[in-house]
């Protein structure tokens, strides 16, 4: 009795599958002949809206492209946390990891604010002199769902503007790492809000907002000058002026715990798919290729700093494959758009090559750029500007420029251009703010407060008890 | 009566328990402790930052034993500790003066 209610239940469920099998194989089935459709009539779609488009510019919001933009925005929001907060935490000691990720969570929520309130305004809104944006989007105002002809004509503004806010949010973050276990946090949050006005507003207004670089043909296709110039060179006035830790160079200051560095690592690779390929503004081939190039040059860069390392210094480390595969991605960020696979691999090679002596380097610089934002976004952001303009292929993408390698020499002395204009303007304008902030509330913890560690003296708790 | 105290390497540590308990003695104390002899520490590299660690982990066990028992303890903390290689440990052994059981109050050899 008991076996013929199994068989009976064996029977029902067999039934049952067969069922889902049959919905499932209907499903596929119905999806191949439909699909055959769509695709004929969008090519007669594009090629009317490209006929069209020569008349006016047509601004019709696509659901694909909003759907990728909104993705890679949530992408770039997991680059700064968790991925960047659990990159830094890591590598601090481990009574600075709760200040350490404080830091990347409290930049990014105030970078938000700023960004809704003016940030976007003064960076994309309407340009004035070619050097930053009106105050007529203030509070988003104007900005709505009707697409941007400039900011993606196929996507929302507000998801244009939503992507950019994640950029101005990660940068100041990143800054972070060269002033670990030692900035105060009232001076971090001064600096984040005058750095973000100051800094990065304009840069990004110059580049992409319709200013002057962006006239005179720059290309940084996801922000190698807009994020890892300005970051990195801002990071090296920031351990200039806030000077060493206490017991740098003496004291035992190895990462607490690699396994999170590693893991921040893995959510930074995956987020800058949105950073690199959500570039593209859209669900297409550009997004494709750029999503490629991004991950050759993280993989090359990974591979060569081990093996640099290894045979610089005998063994290959976990924390050089971690730290290669981030300088590939900030050095492959500007020329994503414009470059094939075999060039990101070149790229990656210089990325993985020359970050590992930067960093190796640091050290005789007599600097204490705690967690290496100069070695690796800071000269990975300016090689990076430079090999776009080496490398960038029109073939690649039409709405960009040859570089020097595809016969427009010209192209490589307007990247030197931007990166000596925003370097420049990094540099003296952070050494500007830091005396600002040091005036105001004064920028390092005190001494005591160094050794007890920020998770106990800046925030009155303890990570691990 | 003496004190005897083994510096070894931790993961020796059960092995030298296990032949001491059945040689006889009847309890030790044991300390985790850092410290570097002629094997000196190790090297760590962080981003082409070396750091020298010169203090290493280590088990401290200390035995009182009976003058008598002394030569056989020595002998088995040594056999059972031995690998070969250099940072093994070393054996110091000191003068006890007195000892008391606390639960009876006995004292001397007989409280060991």
């Amino acid at each position: 009795m008991v076996v013929d209610q199994e068989r009976e239940g064996n029977r029902k469920r067999q039934g049952r599958l067969t069922v889902v099998g049959l919905t499932i194989a209907a499903v596929v089935v119905g999806a191949l002949a439909v699909f055959p459709g769509p695709v004929v009539a969008q090519d007669i779609a594009v090629t009317s809206v490209e006929v069209v488009a020569l008349a006016a510019p047509v601004l019709k919001i696509d659901t694909g492209d909003t759907a990728w933009v909104l993705m890679s925005t949530a992408l770039v929001l997991a680059m700064t946390i968790p991925g960047l907060a659990l990159f830094y935490g890591g590598l601090v000691r481990s009574k600075n990891i709760l200040g350490t990720i404080m830091q990347s969570i409290v930049v990014l929520c105030l970078v938000s604010l700023l960004w809704i309130l003016v940030g976007y305004s003064l960076a994309f809104g309407p340009d004035q002199g070619g050097l930053i944006g009106s105050l007529e989007w203030v509070g988003l105002n104007g900005v709505g769902s009707e697409p941007h002809p400039a900011y993606g004509p196929t996507i929302p503004h507000q998801v244009f503007m939503l992507f950019q806010l994640m950029f101005a949010a990660i940068t100041p973050a990143l800054i972070m790492g060269a002033v670990a276990e030692r900035m105060k946090f009232t001076a971090l949050l001064l600096f984040t809000v005058l750095w973000s006005l100051v800094i990065y507003v304009p840069v990004a207004h110059w580049i992409w907002g319709g200013g002057w670089l962006g006239k005179m043909g720059a290309l940084d296709f996801a922000g190698g000058a807009v994020v890892h110039i300005t970051s990195g060179l801002s990071a090296l006035v920031c351990a200039i002026v806030l000077g060493k830790r206490k017991g740098h160079g003496s004291d035992y200051m190895a990462p607490h715990n690699l396994p999170f560095t590693l893991l921040g690592t893995g959510l930074l690779w995956f987020g800058w798919f949105g950073f690199n390929a959500g570039s593209a503004l859209g669900a297409n081939g550009l997004a494709a290729s750029a999503f490629l190039a991004t991950h050759a040059a993280a993989a090359t860069g990974a591979l060569v700093w081990m093996g640099v390392e290894w045979l610089h210094r005998g063994k290959p480390t976990v924390l050089g494959v971690a730290s290669g595969a981030v300088a590939g991605l900030a050095t492959v960020t500007p020329a994503s758009g414009y470059i094939g696979p075999f060039s990101a691999i070149i790229i990656g090679v210089f990325a993985g090559f020359l970050c590992y002596f930067a960093v190796v380097w640091k050290g005789r610089m007599g600097y204490d750029d705690s967690l290496d934002v100069v070695g690796i976004h800071g000269v990975g952001g300016v090689f990076g500007i430079l090999a776009t303009g080496l490398f960038a292929s029109k073939a690649i993408n039409a709405a960009g420029a040859d570089g020097l390698f595809f016969g427009n020499a010209g192209q490589l002395g307007i990247q030197a251009i931007m990166v000596c204009a925003v370097a420049l303007f990094s540099v003296l304008g952070t050494w500007m703010i830091l005396k600002v902030v040091d005036a105001a509330v004064g920028l390092r913890v005190s001494p005591e407060d160094e050794s007890t560690g920020l998770d106990l003296s800046q925030h009155n708790e303890r990570a691990y008890s | 009566m003496k004190m005897i105290e083994a510096i070894i390497k931790p993961f020796k540590l059960d092995e030298v328990k296990d032949a001491l308990l059945e040689m006889g003695v009847q309890g030790m104390t044991v300390t985790e402790v850092k410290g570097f002899g002629r094997q000196k520490g190790h090297k760590e590299t962080y981003r082409g930052q070396e750091y020298t660690i010169e203090f290493v982990p280590k088990v401290k066990i200390e035995v009182a034993v009976t003058d008598a028992q002394m030569p056989r303890v020595i002998e088995t903390i040594t056999r059972a500790a031995k690998t070969g290689s250099i940072g093994d440990g070393k054996i110091f052994v000191r003068e006890l003066v007195a000892a008391v059981r606390i639960r009876t109050g006995e004292t001397g050899e007989t409280a060991l």
